[in-house]
Protein backbone atom coordinates (compact mmCIF):
# COMPACT_ATOMS: atom_id res chain seq x y z
CA UNK A 1 0.00 0.00 0.00
CA UNK A 2 1.06 3.16 -0.88
CA UNK A 3 1.94 5.66 2.53
CA UNK A 4 -0.09 8.68 3.03
CA UNK A 5 1.81 11.15 4.72
CA UNK A 6 -1.42 13.28 7.38
CA UNK A 7 -0.07 16.91 6.92
CA UNK A 8 -0.98 16.73 3.49
CA UNK A 9 -4.45 17.39 1.14
CA UNK A 10 -5.17 15.63 -1.70
CA UNK A 11 -7.64 15.87 -4.63
CA UNK A 12 -9.54 13.67 -6.76
CA UNK A 13 -7.23 13.89 -9.57
CA UNK A 14 -3.94 12.31 -7.41
CA UNK A 15 -2.16 15.45 -6.30
CA UNK A 16 -1.25 16.53 -2.73
CA UNK A 17 -0.81 19.65 -1.30
CA UNK A 18 1.10 21.18 1.48
CA UNK A 19 0.92 24.06 3.48
CA UNK A 20 4.65 26.06 3.91
CA UNK A 21 5.13 28.31 6.86
CA UNK A 22 5.35 30.98 4.58
CA UNK A 23 2.50 30.69 2.83
CA UNK A 24 2.78 29.38 -0.16
CA UNK A 25 1.92 25.72 -0.77
CA UNK A 26 3.64 22.65 -2.21
CA UNK A 27 2.12 20.13 -5.17
CA UNK A 28 2.98 17.02 -6.11
CA UNK A 29 1.31 13.63 -7.47
CA UNK A 30 0.56 10.95 -4.98
CA UNK A 31 2.52 7.80 -4.19
CA UNK A 32 -0.61 5.95 -5.53
CA UNK A 33 -0.58 8.33 -9.17
CA UNK A 34 2.98 7.56 -9.69
CA UNK A 35 2.39 3.72 -9.15
CA UNK A 36 0.12 3.63 -11.59
CA UNK A 37 1.88 5.59 -14.13
CA UNK A 38 4.99 3.54 -13.65
CA UNK A 39 8.73 4.64 -14.30
CA UNK A 40 8.49 8.54 -15.02
CA UNK A 41 10.83 9.37 -18.11
CA UNK A 42 9.70 12.93 -18.56
CA UNK A 43 8.12 15.76 -16.53
CA UNK A 44 7.50 19.27 -17.72
CA UNK A 45 6.45 21.72 -15.12
CA UNK A 46 4.46 24.80 -15.25
CA UNK A 47 6.52 28.66 -15.75
CA UNK A 48 7.06 30.10 -12.84
CA UNK A 49 5.27 33.80 -12.53
CA UNK A 50 2.19 31.68 -14.21
CA UNK A 51 -1.76 32.21 -12.47
CA UNK A 52 -2.94 29.22 -12.37
CA UNK A 53 -6.78 28.50 -12.12
CA UNK A 54 -8.00 25.62 -10.15
CA UNK A 55 -8.28 22.49 -11.57
CA UNK A 56 -6.14 23.79 -14.42
CA UNK A 57 -3.75 21.09 -16.53
CA UNK A 58 -0.55 22.87 -15.72
CA UNK A 59 2.37 20.03 -15.93
CA UNK A 60 2.46 16.91 -17.60
CA UNK A 61 4.11 13.90 -16.34
CA UNK A 62 5.16 11.22 -18.51
CA UNK A 63 6.10 7.27 -17.68
CA UNK A 64 7.24 5.30 -20.47
CA UNK A 65 4.10 3.97 -20.75
CA UNK A 66 1.96 7.28 -20.87
CA UNK A 67 1.28 10.99 -20.46
CA UNK A 68 -0.17 12.59 -17.93
CA UNK A 69 -1.61 16.09 -17.31
CA UNK A 70 -1.19 16.83 -14.16
CA UNK A 71 -3.93 19.82 -12.48
CA UNK A 72 -3.41 22.15 -9.95
CA UNK A 73 -5.76 21.26 -7.38
CA UNK A 74 -6.05 25.55 -6.23
CA UNK A 75 -5.90 28.79 -8.09
CA UNK A 76 -2.27 30.49 -7.12
CA UNK A 77 0.50 32.21 -8.73
CA UNK A 78 3.55 29.88 -9.34
CA UNK A 79 6.57 30.85 -7.08
CA UNK A 80 8.96 28.00 -7.89
CA UNK A 81 9.04 24.51 -10.02
CA UNK A 82 10.89 21.60 -9.27
CA UNK A 83 13.48 22.32 -11.96
CA UNK A 84 15.74 19.04 -11.59
CA UNK A 85 12.76 16.81 -12.47
CA UNK A 86 13.74 17.25 -15.72
CA UNK A 87 17.11 15.72 -15.68
CA UNK A 88 16.14 13.28 -12.69
CA UNK A 89 12.51 12.43 -13.47
CA UNK A 90 12.48 9.34 -11.85
CA UNK A 91 12.53 11.08 -8.47
CA UNK A 92 8.66 11.41 -8.48
CA UNK A 93 8.68 7.83 -8.34
CA UNK A 94 11.37 7.49 -5.63
CA UNK A 95 10.03 10.23 -3.05
CA UNK A 96 6.82 11.55 -4.76
CA UNK A 97 5.72 13.73 -1.26
CA UNK A 98 9.74 14.57 -1.10
CA UNK A 99 12.25 15.71 -4.05
CA UNK A 100 9.40 14.69 -6.27
CA UNK A 101 7.56 17.58 -6.05
CA UNK A 102 6.25 19.35 -8.58
CA UNK A 103 5.74 22.92 -7.84
CA UNK A 104 5.15 25.86 -5.07
CA UNK A 105 2.42 28.19 -5.84
CA UNK A 106 0.82 31.56 -3.52
CA UNK A 107 -2.64 30.48 -3.42
CA UNK A 108 -4.98 33.03 -4.86
CA UNK A 109 -7.17 33.25 -1.51
CA UNK A 110 -6.48 31.46 1.83
CA UNK A 111 -9.78 29.33 1.54
CA UNK A 112 -8.38 27.83 -1.48
CA UNK A 113 -7.65 24.34 -0.14
CA UNK A 114 -11.14 23.78 1.51
CA UNK A 115 -11.94 21.61 -0.93
CA UNK A 116 -9.39 18.97 -0.74
CA UNK A 117 -9.40 15.69 0.75
CA UNK A 118 -7.99 14.95 4.26
CA UNK A 119 -5.90 11.18 4.52
CA UNK A 120 -8.47 9.19 5.56
CA UNK A 121 -10.98 10.71 3.03
CA UNK A 122 -7.99 10.14 -0.17
CA UNK A 123 -7.63 6.69 1.32
CA UNK A 124 -11.62 6.25 0.66
CA UNK A 125 -11.18 7.26 -2.75
CA UNK A 126 -8.59 5.42 -3.71
CA UNK A 127 -10.43 1.97 -2.10
CA UNK A 128 -13.53 2.87 -4.57
CA UNK A 129 -11.61 3.92 -7.44
CA UNK B 1 -12.03 -12.00 -16.85
CA UNK B 2 -9.17 -13.04 -19.42
CA UNK B 3 -7.46 -15.82 -20.81
CA UNK B 4 -4.53 -17.22 -18.21
CA UNK B 5 -1.67 -18.55 -19.60
CA UNK B 6 -0.55 -21.52 -17.52
CA UNK B 7 1.76 -19.07 -15.82
CA UNK B 8 -0.56 -16.82 -14.18
CA UNK B 9 -0.61 -17.72 -11.15
CA UNK B 10 3.06 -17.26 -10.90
CA UNK B 11 3.23 -13.48 -12.12
CA UNK B 12 0.95 -12.78 -9.49
CA UNK B 13 3.02 -14.12 -6.79
CA UNK B 14 5.63 -12.34 -8.43
CA UNK B 15 3.71 -8.92 -7.87
CA UNK B 16 3.53 -8.28 -11.50
CA UNK B 17 1.11 -5.95 -12.83
CA UNK B 18 -1.19 -7.26 -14.95
CA UNK B 19 -3.55 -5.89 -18.04
CA UNK B 20 -5.61 -7.25 -20.28
CA UNK B 21 -3.52 -7.80 -23.91
CA UNK B 22 -5.82 -8.90 -26.26
CA UNK B 23 -8.11 -10.40 -24.02
CA UNK B 24 -5.10 -12.47 -22.38
CA UNK B 25 -4.34 -11.25 -18.27
CA UNK B 26 -0.65 -10.54 -18.73
CA UNK B 27 2.30 -8.92 -16.62
CA UNK B 28 3.18 -5.78 -18.54
CA UNK B 29 5.70 -4.98 -15.68
CA UNK B 30 6.77 -6.88 -12.51
CA UNK B 31 7.62 -3.56 -10.69
CA UNK B 32 10.01 -1.08 -13.52
CA UNK B 33 9.35 -1.32 -16.89
CA UNK B 34 13.14 0.28 -17.28
CA UNK B 35 14.73 -2.16 -15.05
CA UNK B 36 13.62 -4.97 -17.32
CA UNK B 37 14.74 -3.35 -20.40
CA UNK B 38 17.97 -2.72 -19.02
CA UNK B 39 18.07 -6.50 -17.73
CA UNK B 40 17.46 -7.24 -21.37
CA UNK B 41 19.87 -5.50 -23.07
CA UNK B 42 22.55 -6.20 -20.19
CA UNK B 43 21.67 -10.35 -18.90
CA UNK B 44 19.19 -11.84 -19.38
CA UNK B 45 15.31 -11.93 -19.46
CA UNK B 46 11.60 -13.89 -20.12
CA UNK B 47 8.84 -13.14 -20.89
CA UNK B 48 6.16 -14.89 -20.99
CA UNK B 49 4.45 -15.26 -24.33
CA UNK B 50 1.95 -18.39 -24.14
CA UNK B 51 -0.94 -15.79 -25.30
CA UNK B 52 0.46 -16.40 -28.84
CA UNK B 53 -0.91 -18.69 -31.43
CA UNK B 54 0.81 -21.75 -32.86
CA UNK B 55 -0.74 -22.75 -35.69
CA UNK B 56 0.71 -26.15 -37.83
CA UNK B 57 0.24 -26.67 -40.97
CA UNK B 58 0.52 -30.78 -42.07
CA UNK B 59 0.70 -32.90 -45.66
CA UNK B 60 2.24 -33.24 -47.98
CA UNK B 61 1.39 -29.64 -49.63
CA UNK B 62 1.87 -27.82 -46.54
CA UNK B 63 5.13 -26.10 -48.49
CA UNK B 64 3.01 -25.01 -51.61
CA UNK B 65 0.17 -23.73 -49.68
CA UNK B 66 2.28 -21.66 -48.36
CA UNK B 67 4.09 -20.31 -51.23
CA UNK B 68 0.44 -18.86 -52.04
CA UNK B 69 -0.36 -17.69 -48.41
CA UNK B 70 2.44 -15.88 -47.31
CA UNK B 71 4.15 -12.96 -49.23
CA UNK B 72 7.91 -13.76 -48.47
CA UNK B 73 8.95 -16.73 -50.16
CA UNK B 74 8.84 -20.25 -48.28
CA UNK B 75 11.51 -21.69 -50.59
CA UNK B 76 14.06 -19.45 -49.11
CA UNK B 77 13.63 -22.49 -46.53
CA UNK B 78 15.23 -25.34 -47.44
CA UNK B 79 17.45 -26.75 -44.02
CA UNK B 80 15.14 -27.91 -41.34
CA UNK B 81 14.52 -25.95 -38.60
CA UNK B 82 14.84 -22.80 -40.49
CA UNK B 83 12.59 -19.73 -39.46
CA UNK B 84 11.29 -16.87 -41.76
CA UNK B 85 9.61 -14.13 -41.10
CA UNK B 86 6.81 -13.63 -43.68
CA UNK B 87 3.63 -10.63 -43.66
CA UNK B 88 0.48 -12.56 -44.82
CA UNK B 89 -1.20 -9.97 -47.26
CA UNK B 90 -5.02 -10.12 -48.24
CA UNK B 91 -6.12 -9.34 -51.89
CA UNK B 92 -5.23 -5.79 -51.84
CA UNK B 93 -1.96 -6.11 -50.58
CA UNK B 94 -2.84 -5.11 -47.24
CA UNK B 95 -1.35 -6.89 -43.96
CA UNK B 96 -3.21 -9.36 -42.38
CA UNK B 97 -0.87 -10.54 -40.20
CA UNK B 98 2.98 -10.85 -39.61
CA UNK B 99 4.38 -14.26 -38.60
CA UNK B 100 7.11 -16.50 -38.23
CA UNK B 101 7.23 -19.69 -39.74
CA UNK B 102 9.20 -22.83 -38.97
CA UNK B 103 10.49 -25.44 -41.13
CA UNK B 104 10.00 -28.40 -39.36
CA UNK B 105 10.48 -30.72 -41.74
CA UNK B 106 8.71 -31.30 -45.60
CA UNK B 107 4.98 -32.20 -44.33
CA UNK B 108 4.75 -29.79 -41.20
CA UNK B 109 5.56 -26.23 -40.95
CA UNK B 110 4.52 -23.95 -37.72
CA UNK B 111 3.14 -21.06 -37.65
CA UNK B 112 3.65 -18.40 -35.07
CA UNK B 113 0.89 -15.39 -35.15
CA UNK B 114 -0.54 -12.56 -33.49
CA UNK B 115 -2.91 -13.79 -30.57
CA UNK B 116 -5.46 -10.26 -31.14
CA UNK B 117 -5.27 -11.72 -34.39
CA UNK B 118 -6.03 -15.20 -33.51
CA UNK B 119 -9.20 -15.32 -34.98
CA UNK B 120 -9.22 -13.34 -38.15
CA UNK B 121 -5.76 -15.72 -39.09
CA UNK B 122 -7.40 -19.08 -38.33
CA UNK B 123 -10.53 -18.02 -40.75
CA UNK B 124 -8.16 -17.00 -43.45
CA UNK B 125 -5.66 -19.59 -43.42
CA UNK B 126 -8.57 -22.05 -43.14
CA UNK B 127 -10.71 -20.41 -45.90
CA UNK B 128 -7.48 -20.42 -48.16
CA UNK B 129 -6.37 -23.76 -47.38
CA UNK B 130 -9.35 -25.45 -49.17
CA UNK B 131 -7.88 -26.66 -52.03
CA UNK B 132 -4.55 -27.58 -50.91
CA UNK B 133 -4.54 -31.13 -48.79
CA UNK B 134 -3.29 -29.90 -45.23
CA UNK B 135 -4.61 -30.23 -41.52
CA UNK B 136 -4.86 -26.32 -40.11
CA UNK B 137 -4.00 -27.51 -36.83
CA UNK B 138 -3.89 -24.75 -33.74
CA UNK B 139 -1.99 -25.89 -30.54
CA UNK B 140 -3.35 -24.11 -27.58
CA UNK B 141 -1.92 -26.24 -24.55
CA UNK B 142 1.54 -25.14 -25.56
CA UNK B 143 3.24 -22.62 -23.68
CA UNK B 144 6.16 -20.19 -25.00
CA UNK B 145 8.54 -18.06 -22.89
CA UNK B 146 11.09 -15.98 -24.88
CA UNK B 147 14.42 -15.47 -22.91
CA UNK B 148 16.29 -12.44 -24.07
CA UNK B 149 19.71 -11.13 -23.57
CA UNK B 150 23.41 -11.79 -23.78
CA UNK B 151 23.23 -14.03 -21.29
CA UNK B 152 19.89 -15.74 -22.09
CA UNK B 153 21.60 -18.44 -24.00
CA UNK B 154 24.08 -19.76 -21.45
CA UNK B 155 21.36 -19.67 -18.73
CA UNK B 156 19.14 -21.51 -20.90
CA UNK B 157 21.57 -24.39 -21.57
CA UNK B 158 22.06 -24.88 -17.77
CA UNK B 159 18.86 -25.75 -17.23
CA UNK B 160 18.54 -27.67 -20.20
CA UNK B 161 19.35 -31.37 -19.90
CA UNK B 162 21.48 -33.63 -22.50
CA UNK B 163 20.87 -33.99 -25.52
CA UNK B 164 18.37 -31.12 -25.38
CA UNK B 165 21.14 -28.99 -24.39
CA UNK B 166 23.38 -30.12 -26.71
CA UNK B 167 20.75 -28.95 -29.59
CA UNK B 168 19.86 -26.07 -28.66
CA UNK B 169 23.84 -25.47 -28.13
CA UNK B 170 24.40 -26.04 -31.23
CA UNK B 171 21.45 -24.05 -33.07
CA UNK B 172 22.50 -20.96 -35.62
CA UNK B 173 20.75 -17.35 -35.05
CA UNK B 174 16.93 -17.81 -37.41
CA UNK B 175 17.12 -21.54 -36.72
CA UNK B 176 14.91 -23.93 -34.01
CA UNK B 177 14.44 -27.30 -33.04
CA UNK B 178 12.09 -30.18 -31.55
CA UNK B 179 13.02 -31.69 -28.63
CA UNK B 180 10.22 -34.01 -27.53
CA UNK B 181 7.20 -31.79 -27.57
CA UNK B 182 9.63 -29.35 -26.89
CA UNK B 183 10.55 -26.97 -29.27
CA UNK B 184 13.65 -24.36 -28.77
CA UNK B 185 14.19 -21.73 -31.32
CA UNK B 186 16.71 -19.28 -31.92
CA UNK B 187 14.58 -16.28 -32.15
CA UNK B 188 13.35 -13.33 -30.29
CA UNK B 189 11.44 -9.87 -30.41
CA UNK B 190 14.36 -7.66 -28.84
CA UNK B 191 17.00 -7.43 -30.77
CA UNK B 192 18.91 -9.77 -28.60
CA UNK B 193 20.19 -13.15 -29.26
CA UNK B 194 18.21 -15.74 -27.02
CA UNK B 195 15.64 -18.27 -27.13
CA UNK B 196 12.11 -18.78 -27.70
CA UNK B 197 10.64 -21.89 -26.10
CA UNK B 198 7.15 -24.00 -26.89
CA UNK B 199 6.66 -26.35 -24.35
CA UNK B 200 3.33 -28.23 -22.74
CA UNK B 201 1.61 -25.56 -20.58
CA UNK B 202 1.83 -28.13 -17.66
CA UNK B 203 5.55 -27.95 -17.79
CA UNK B 204 5.78 -24.04 -18.20
CA UNK B 205 6.34 -23.40 -14.84
CA UNK B 206 9.03 -25.99 -13.31
CA UNK B 207 10.81 -24.28 -16.50
CA UNK B 208 10.09 -20.62 -15.68
CA UNK B 209 11.20 -21.47 -11.56
CA UNK B 210 14.20 -23.16 -12.95
CA UNK B 211 15.32 -19.99 -15.31
CA UNK B 212 14.53 -18.05 -12.29
CA UNK B 213 17.06 -19.89 -10.18
CA UNK B 214 19.28 -19.51 -13.03
CA UNK B 215 19.27 -15.52 -12.89
CA UNK B 216 17.10 -15.00 -15.54
CA UNK B 217 15.10 -12.02 -14.61
CA UNK B 218 11.00 -12.14 -15.51
CA UNK B 219 10.09 -9.30 -17.76
CA UNK B 220 6.97 -8.17 -19.06
CA UNK B 221 5.21 -6.91 -22.22
CA UNK B 222 5.99 -3.20 -21.51
CA UNK B 223 9.85 -3.57 -21.90
CA UNK B 224 9.06 -6.58 -24.56
CA UNK B 225 7.31 -3.17 -26.47
CA UNK B 226 10.16 -1.11 -25.98
CA UNK B 227 12.68 -3.11 -26.24
CA UNK B 228 11.46 -4.33 -30.21
CA UNK B 229 10.72 -0.27 -31.10
CA UNK B 230 14.56 -0.17 -30.56
CA UNK B 231 15.43 -3.11 -32.38
CA UNK B 232 13.29 -1.81 -35.27
CA UNK B 233 10.74 -4.25 -35.37
CA UNK B 234 7.49 -3.56 -36.25
CA UNK B 235 4.10 -3.94 -34.10
CA UNK B 236 1.24 -5.78 -36.36
CA UNK B 237 -1.76 -3.33 -35.45
CA UNK B 238 0.20 -0.05 -34.72
CA UNK B 239 2.87 -0.12 -37.45
CA UNK B 240 0.88 -1.99 -40.11
CA UNK B 241 -2.49 -3.32 -40.55
CA UNK B 242 -4.97 -4.17 -43.53
CA UNK B 243 -5.30 -0.82 -44.73
CA UNK B 244 -1.27 -0.35 -45.82
CA UNK B 245 0.89 -3.17 -47.55
CA UNK B 246 4.61 -4.11 -46.79
CA UNK B 247 5.69 -1.71 -48.85
CA UNK B 248 4.77 1.40 -46.61
CA UNK B 249 5.63 -0.61 -43.65
CA UNK B 250 9.50 -1.02 -43.88
CA UNK B 251 8.71 -4.37 -44.79
CA UNK B 252 9.91 -4.22 -48.65
CA UNK B 253 12.32 -6.82 -47.72
CA UNK B 254 9.97 -9.19 -46.41
CA UNK B 255 8.34 -9.60 -49.90
CA UNK B 256 9.89 -12.58 -51.86
CA UNK B 257 9.28 -11.50 -55.65
CA UNK B 258 11.39 -14.05 -57.00
CA UNK B 259 10.22 -16.02 -58.58
CA UNK B 260 8.04 -13.87 -60.71
CA UNK B 261 5.50 -16.73 -61.10
CA UNK B 262 4.85 -17.18 -57.72
CA UNK B 263 1.04 -15.75 -57.63
CA UNK B 264 1.15 -15.24 -53.80
CA UNK B 265 -2.03 -13.30 -52.38
CA UNK B 266 -1.88 -9.59 -52.77
CA UNK B 267 1.22 -10.05 -55.58
CA UNK B 268 -0.69 -8.13 -58.11
CA UNK B 269 -2.01 -4.78 -55.93
CA UNK B 270 1.86 -5.03 -54.48
CA UNK B 271 3.52 -5.32 -58.01
CA UNK B 272 1.23 -2.34 -59.05
CA UNK B 273 1.95 -0.08 -56.28
CA UNK B 274 5.54 -1.32 -56.57
CA UNK B 275 5.42 0.19 -60.11
CA UNK B 276 3.62 3.49 -59.41
CA UNK B 277 5.97 3.94 -56.59
CA UNK B 278 5.02 4.04 -53.06
CA UNK B 279 3.71 7.08 -51.40
CA UNK B 280 5.12 6.98 -48.26
CA UNK B 281 7.53 4.79 -46.49
CA UNK B 282 8.14 3.87 -42.56
CA UNK B 283 11.17 5.65 -41.04
CA UNK B 284 12.90 5.48 -37.48
CA UNK B 285 12.69 8.86 -35.71
CA UNK B 286 14.98 10.82 -33.03
CA UNK B 287 13.41 13.33 -30.63
CA UNK B 288 16.01 15.96 -30.67
CA UNK B 289 13.96 18.06 -27.97
CA UNK B 290 12.80 16.96 -24.85
CA UNK B 291 9.60 15.03 -24.09
CA UNK B 292 8.39 11.38 -25.60
CA UNK B 293 6.60 10.76 -28.83
CA UNK B 294 3.35 8.89 -28.51
CA UNK B 295 1.47 6.83 -30.99
CA UNK B 296 -0.71 9.01 -33.52
CA UNK B 297 1.12 12.35 -33.07
CA UNK B 298 1.40 14.45 -36.43
CA UNK B 299 4.54 14.66 -38.23
CA UNK B 300 5.38 17.20 -40.54
CA UNK B 301 8.17 17.62 -43.25
CA UNK B 302 10.68 20.06 -44.31
CA UNK B 303 8.26 20.14 -47.51
CA UNK B 304 5.54 20.63 -45.74
CA UNK B 305 4.19 17.03 -46.52
CA UNK B 306 2.39 15.03 -43.36
CA UNK B 307 2.93 11.97 -41.85
CA UNK B 308 1.92 10.40 -38.38
CA UNK B 309 4.26 8.69 -35.69
CA UNK B 310 2.90 4.96 -35.65
CA UNK B 311 4.94 4.14 -32.62
CA UNK B 312 6.39 5.84 -30.53
CA UNK B 313 8.28 5.96 -26.99
CA UNK B 314 11.15 6.78 -24.52
CA UNK B 315 14.09 4.72 -25.48
CA UNK B 316 15.71 3.80 -22.27
CA UNK B 317 19.00 2.32 -24.35
CA UNK B 318 19.44 5.86 -25.71
CA UNK B 319 17.93 7.90 -22.68
CA UNK B 320 15.91 9.59 -25.83
CA UNK B 321 12.42 9.91 -27.15
CA UNK B 322 12.22 7.44 -30.41
CA UNK B 323 9.50 6.44 -33.15
CA UNK B 324 8.52 4.84 -35.89
CA UNK B 325 6.47 6.75 -38.07
CA UNK B 326 4.88 6.71 -42.02
CA UNK B 327 6.21 9.59 -43.78
CA UNK B 328 6.22 11.00 -47.51
CA UNK B 329 8.36 9.23 -49.58
CA UNK B 330 10.26 12.67 -50.23
CA UNK B 331 10.81 13.59 -46.47
CA UNK B 332 14.86 14.57 -45.91
CA UNK B 333 16.57 13.90 -42.74
CA UNK B 334 14.80 16.29 -40.20
CA UNK B 335 11.17 16.96 -39.58
CA UNK B 336 8.93 18.17 -36.90
CA UNK B 337 6.56 16.32 -34.64
CA UNK B 338 3.38 17.77 -32.98
CA UNK B 339 3.50 16.80 -29.17
CA UNK B 340 1.10 18.40 -27.26
CA UNK B 341 0.20 21.31 -29.22
CA UNK B 342 4.06 22.05 -29.67
CA UNK B 343 6.18 21.41 -32.27
CA UNK B 344 9.60 19.34 -31.58
CA UNK B 345 12.67 18.56 -33.49
CA UNK B 346 13.32 15.30 -34.75
CA UNK B 347 15.81 12.84 -37.14
CA UNK B 348 14.85 10.79 -39.45
CA UNK B 349 17.17 7.86 -38.85
CA UNK B 350 16.94 3.88 -40.05
CA UNK B 351 16.13 1.59 -37.23
CA UNK B 352 17.22 -0.05 -35.32
CA UNK B 353 18.22 2.34 -32.51
CA UNK B 354 19.72 -0.19 -30.06
CA UNK B 355 20.42 -3.99 -30.42
CA UNK B 356 22.81 -6.40 -29.23
CA UNK B 357 23.33 -4.03 -25.70
CA UNK B 358 24.10 -0.79 -28.05
CA UNK B 359 23.33 1.86 -29.70
CA UNK B 360 22.82 1.58 -33.56
CA UNK B 361 22.56 5.55 -34.25
CA UNK B 362 24.46 8.49 -33.07
CA UNK B 363 22.56 10.56 -30.86
CA UNK B 364 24.10 14.08 -32.33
Amino acid sequence: MSELPGDLKYSKSHEWVRVNDDGTVTVGITDHAQEQLGDMVYVEVPEQGRELEAEEACAVVESVKAASDVYTPLAGTVVEVNEALTDAPETVNQDAYGAGWLMKLKPASPDALDGLMDPDAYQAFIDAE
Amino acid sequence: MGNKTPLFETHKALGARLVDFAGWDMPIHYGSQLEEHHTVRRDAGMFDVSHMTVVDLIGAQARSFLRHLLANNIDRLQDEGKALYSCMLNEQGGVIDDLIVYFMHESWFRLVVNSATRDKDLDWINAQAGPFDIDVIEQPELAMIAVQGPHARDRVLSVLDEPARQSAADLKLFFGIEHGDWFIARTGYTGEDGFEIMLPGTEAVAFWNALSEAGVAPCGLGCRDTLRLEAGMNLYGTDMDESVSPLVSGLGWTVGWEPAERNFIGRDALERERDAGPRQKLVGLLLEDKGVLRNHQKVITDRGGQGEITSGSFSPTLGRSIALARVPVDTGSHCQVEVRGRLLAARVVKPPFARNGKAQIELD
